[in-house]
């Protein structure tokens, strides 16, 4: 029940801070922060100590954590099914936690209708909440698109100059490889029926259905499409530079802080399981591609002259690592994966927060017309360092920690793959050094007046930074929670069946 | 006629005897909003009247017409489609001399939307299809001073009767090759006869064109946007929805009782015709800026989408599955369109006499109109196929559909003809989000508190079918296996 709750609050919140703009236009930022507060702590407090015990095997326990199945359309054999473990808790902390800083973000910015701002942050958390919770494939794909409408209006209404272009990009993109795992979700259900003589969309009871080899190609594509236009992957990457420039503040960290990693999550969590043969024999094309992502994206990146792009551009290269460590598939690389999530979740947040907080006060996003802030916003140059060479993986840093994983991990499995990879490392330094030298170097520009940063924002970027430096130094509690669900996720596509059964008890019970 | 008969027809005569105290009550005293009142009650007791007449059900009333739950749900969908649509009109069609006529043609049409849904045979199925198009024509035209609606008038008079002239000679050839006109003998017949297999291929070609027209099936869908473009806008969306579903529900059963799935080039054909339509319609549609214009086209897509299910229905184990996804089709389809048409008509309900249906008049409706938006943004999603609305619910069973049958050519038109659906779809709630220092819109919309709550009903219908349908889902299914 606690899962449902956690995704009422954001809903209801979103509503109060839609009608309380009518009060006062700074009642609606209040009320959002209130809402996602709420809601961390709440998720917090209720969270299971022990996992679900089985009930076949008792003793030992599964890594889902919370698990909750209600019926819905008896019809279709769908139901509302939600189920929590190390990661889905792992993204949801994220998720509410970067809604925080989006909420910090926007606290200035907004000023047309702010209350249907926050209300649209606070629905699209509430859908990417349900993406990480939701195991009735129905009922994920549901959130999947559901989450859009939010993000498109954030983007269509409050974005920049071009932002109709870029919000019907960003939507056409997603809706269109959305419809194709429409398609592939269906075709699973129906394949799972031919073999159990029942329909169900539970992810629990499709995982092991196998389908003839033509038809189970077209139907891991479907999925796989799907996730990497999310994620983004090469070449499938170009609605990003769009979304994340023409995005508000707060929409560009929820899009590169959150909703890229709905992308790498539906990889984990269903793309590899429920494919696993066909996943390792496509393992070569998808590292493949996250390899040209790694590369391509930093040299697009360094070809930039506006802030936002060349992070975004740098966003495509780090997600690059995500999809190698994803399907090298062997411990160190999946620890990796999921390390860069959140890392990359943080780093980046930051970065577009700062470019955010440069565009509002210079009213631009040309690096050619910034040039020696450092001088005029120390703690601005002195953040927007840090957050630079975290991204381009300095030691002692989370992003360091999980592109070393991931290379580790991927160097057992594809050699020639991870020096090409190892590459990315080099021209990260390059272009966020050229991103520092561009901005914050060099002679500043005398007849500019520009606020530094206010309390507000260093809060924010101290906890952005803190995170980091965990992440960094102490990664372990991370790597803990995820393992239990990337052991059982690894013996699925194993094929161990006692370990299967294990992984599955969650959706039995 | 026995008395169970009469009750199982209680619907069509709720009708009649409305339409028949509506032509009485204005030849003693024209009142627009008397007559208004008056059909929209007819309507909506012609409507509660189905479950009365639910009781019988399945119930042969003479060789004309059969009286199943099927027939009686789609009555019971196009009378409550009629009365929302008699509401809506009662503002924009009162702003013009002597209104009421509109309302007892509207009435009319229901009966022939209604006798559709109850056809098997090809005799009710005429009467049911003409009564249905007579009374259009006259609807379309009602404005009489402008030229817009006279001309598509015109144009849908001309086009239409040729339509059911071909029809008529199909239905001939029919007759000439079995020598029976009900459904079911008509089917046996052309099992039976040496001369049906080489009489059926001219006469399906003739019926497929008559009622390919109605449907606005690409490639006869010329008239379509035209006549959409020209009518006033509750008649569009009653032409729109309801002409439409009348006229599919018609078809499918032809197909069901006749067993026509037997001859699978027929089937083949709906199949292509289809994907012409799913294709062409959407494309067509991105070049638009006028709203009415594109629902046109989009409307074309969607009869498209629903043919789907003929393909689907080859295979005798997955017909109820079809039949089932295009019955929620055509309800969430018929709710939809209301839908958008109905904002139209709302926002067209100001005196000026001129119909606000440019992209350009929606502009910044969100913050000039936020309910009346919200009807068009759910309207639009539905129609998109976004989660959470009835649309969505519909393609998800169509989809079900057409997998079961292994229809993967349909289902990749589907896809694609849905991706490039966002787009213009997209740009209708794009112009409505627009901040007022760039819309130039300067209509002042009357506070209209029908109108209000109507919206609010739209809107939580579209969205109680997306959210919790299954309660539909169950009924259907218990009637159709």
């Amino acid at each position: 029940m606690n899962m449902i709750v956690l995704i009422v609050i954001l809903l209801v919140g979103g509503m109060l801070a839609w009608q309380f703009e009518k009060l006062n236009p700074n009642l609606p930022r209040w009320t959002a922060l209130a809402t996602v507060t709420a809601a961390l702590l709440f998720l917090l407090a209720t969270v299971p100590a022990e996992p679900i015990q089985l009930m076949t095997e008792p003793g030992q326990a599964g890594p889902w954590l919370a698990h909750l199945k209600l019926a819905w359309m008896p019809r279709f054999g769908i139901s509302l099914e939600l189920a929590m473990d190390g990661l889905s808790l792992l993204l949801l902390v994220l998720t509410l936690a970067l809604g925080l800083i989006a909420i910090a973000s926007s606290w200035s910015e907004i000023d047309f209708k702010p209350g249907l701002f926050q209300a649209n942050l606070l629905w699209t958390l509430a859908g990417v909440c349900g993406v990480f919770l939701a195991v009735d494939m129905f009922l994920f794909f549901l959130f999947w698109e559901v989450m859009l409408i939010p993000m498109y209006l954030l983007i269509a209404i409050w974005g920049h100059e071009n932002k109709s272009y870029a919000a019907m990009k960003f939507f056409i993109f997603t809706q269109a490889s959305g419809l194709l795992m429409l398609l592939a979700i269906v075709v699973l259900a129906w394949q799972g029926m031919a073999v159990s003589g029942q329909l169900s969309f539970s992810y629990f009871d499709l995982l092991g259905v196998s389908l003839d080899s033509r038809l189970g190609w077209l139907t891991m594509l479907g999925f796989f499409l799907a996730f990497t236009v999310k994620l983004p992957a090469f070449p499938f990457h170009t609605w990003l530079p769009d979304a994340h420039t023409q995005a508000p503040t707060a929409g560009s960290v929820l899009l590169a802080g959150i909703l890229l990693k709905t992308g790498a999550y539906g990889l984990l969590r269903f793309c590899i399981p429920l494919f696993p043969e066909l996943s390792m024999q496509f393992a070569p094309v998808a590292m493949g591609l996250g390899a040209a992502g790694v590369i391509y994206g930093a040299v697009l990146a360094f070809a930039q002259t506006d802030f936002k792009r060349l992070v975004a551009y740098s966003s495509v290269s780090h997600m690059g690592f995500v999809l190698l460590g994803l399907y090298a598939w062997n411990q160190l690389a999946l620890q990796g994966a999921v390390m860069q999530m959140v890392a990359h979740g943080v780093s980046t947040a930051a970065l577009f927060m700062l470019a955010g907080a440069l565009q509002h006060r210079l009213h631009t996003r040309d690096m050619g017309r910034m040039g020696g802030l450092w001088h005029q916003a120390p703690r601005m140059g002195a953040c927007a360092m840090f957050f630079a060479v975290a991204s381009l993986g300095l030691p002692g840093l989370g992003n360091f920690v999980a592109e070393f994983l991931v290379l580790l991990g991927l160097f057992a499995v594809h050699p020639w793959l991870t020096v090409i990879a190892a590459l990315g490392l080099i021209t990260a330094a390059i272009y966020s050094l050229w991103l520092m030298q561009q901005a914050f170097q060099g002679h500043p520009d005398e007849q500019r007046e520009m606020a530094d940063f206010d309390v507000r924002e260093m809060a924010a970027m101290a906890a952005m930074i803190v995170a980091l430096i965990w992440l960094g130094l102490y990664p372990q509690p991370v790597l803990d929670l995820a393992q239990p669900v990337l052991d059982s996720l690894q013996a699925i596509t194993r094929g161990d069946s006692a370990a299967a059964a294990l992984a599955t008890t969650g959706g039995r019970l | 006629m026995t008395s169970a008969g009469f009750q199982a027809l209680l619907p069509l005569v709720v009708l009649a005897i409305g339409a028949t105290i509506l032509m009485l009550q204005i030849a003693w005293a024209r009142n627009p909003r008397v007559t208004a009142t008056l059909a929209t009650l007819t309507l909506v007791l012609a409507g509660l009247s189905c479950r009365l007449a639910a009781e019988h059900a399945p119930l042969q009333v003479t060789p004309l017409l059969l009286a199943d739950h099927l027939a009686l749900m789609f009555c019971a969908l196009f009378c409550l489609a009629g009365a929302v649509t008699a509401l809506l009109a009662q503002d924009y069609i009162s702003r013009g001399d002597e209104p009421e006529e509109f309302f007892l043609l509207l009435v009319l049409a229901t009966i022939g939307a209604c006798v559709l849904a109850y056809a098997v045979h090809l005799a009710s199925l005429l009467l049911g299809l003409e009564l249905l198009s007579i009374s259009l024509y006259t609807l379309i035209a009602y404005p009489n001073k402008s030229i817009l609606p006279l001309e598509a008038a015109v144009k849908y008079l001309v086009l239409s009767g040729a339509a059911s002239a071909t029809v008529l000679f199909g239905f001939a050839l029919l007759y000439a090759a079995t020598g029976a006109l009900g459904f079911s003998a008509l089917g046996e017949g052309l099992g039976d006869s040496t001369t049906g297999q080489s009489i059926l291929l001219p006469a399906a070609v003739m019926i497929f064109a008559g009622l390919g027209f109605k449907l606005s099936v690409v490639p006869f869908h010329l008239w379509t946007p035209d006549v959409y473009e020209g009518a006033p806008s509750p008649v569009s969306g009653f032409l729109a929805s309801v002409a439409k579903a009348a006229v599919f529900v018609a078809l499918l059963r032809l197909f069901l009782d006749a067993d026509l799935f037997r001859y699978r080039i027929l089937v083949e054909i709906t199949g292509l015709l289809a994907i012409f339509s799913m294709l062409a319609g959407n494309l067509l549609a991105l070049l638009q800026s006028n709203i009415k214009r594109m629902l046109a086209y989009s409307s074309i897509a969607h009869i498209g989408y629903l043919m789907i299910v003929f393909m689907v229905c080859i295979n005798g184990a997955n017909r109820a599955l079809a039949v089932e996804a295009a019955s929620f089709y055509l309800i969430a389809y018929t709710a939809t369109t209301i839908a958008a048409f109905g904002l139209l008509t709302l926002i067209s309900s100001d005196p000026s006499g001129r119909e606000n249906v440019q992209l350009q008049d929606i502009s910044g409706l969100f913050w000039r109109e936020p309910l009346l938006a919200c009807l068009m943004l759910t309207a639009l999603l539905s129609l998109a196929g976004i989660p959470l609305t009835a649309g969505f619910i519909a393609k998800f069973y169509l989809v079900n559909a057409a997998v079961a049958g292994h229809n993967w050519v349909l289902l990749f038109s589907l896809v694609i003809g849905s991706a490039i659906g966002i787009y213009y779809y997209l740009r209708v709630i794009y112009y409505m989000t627009r901040r007022p220092e760039e819309h130039g819109a300067d209509f002042s919309l009357t506070r209209n508190l029908r109108g209000r709550i109507l919206s609010g009903i739209l809107i939580a219908s579209i969205l109680l079918l997306g959210v919790a349908p299954q309660s539909l889902m169950q009924y259907l299914r218990a009637i159709l296996h």
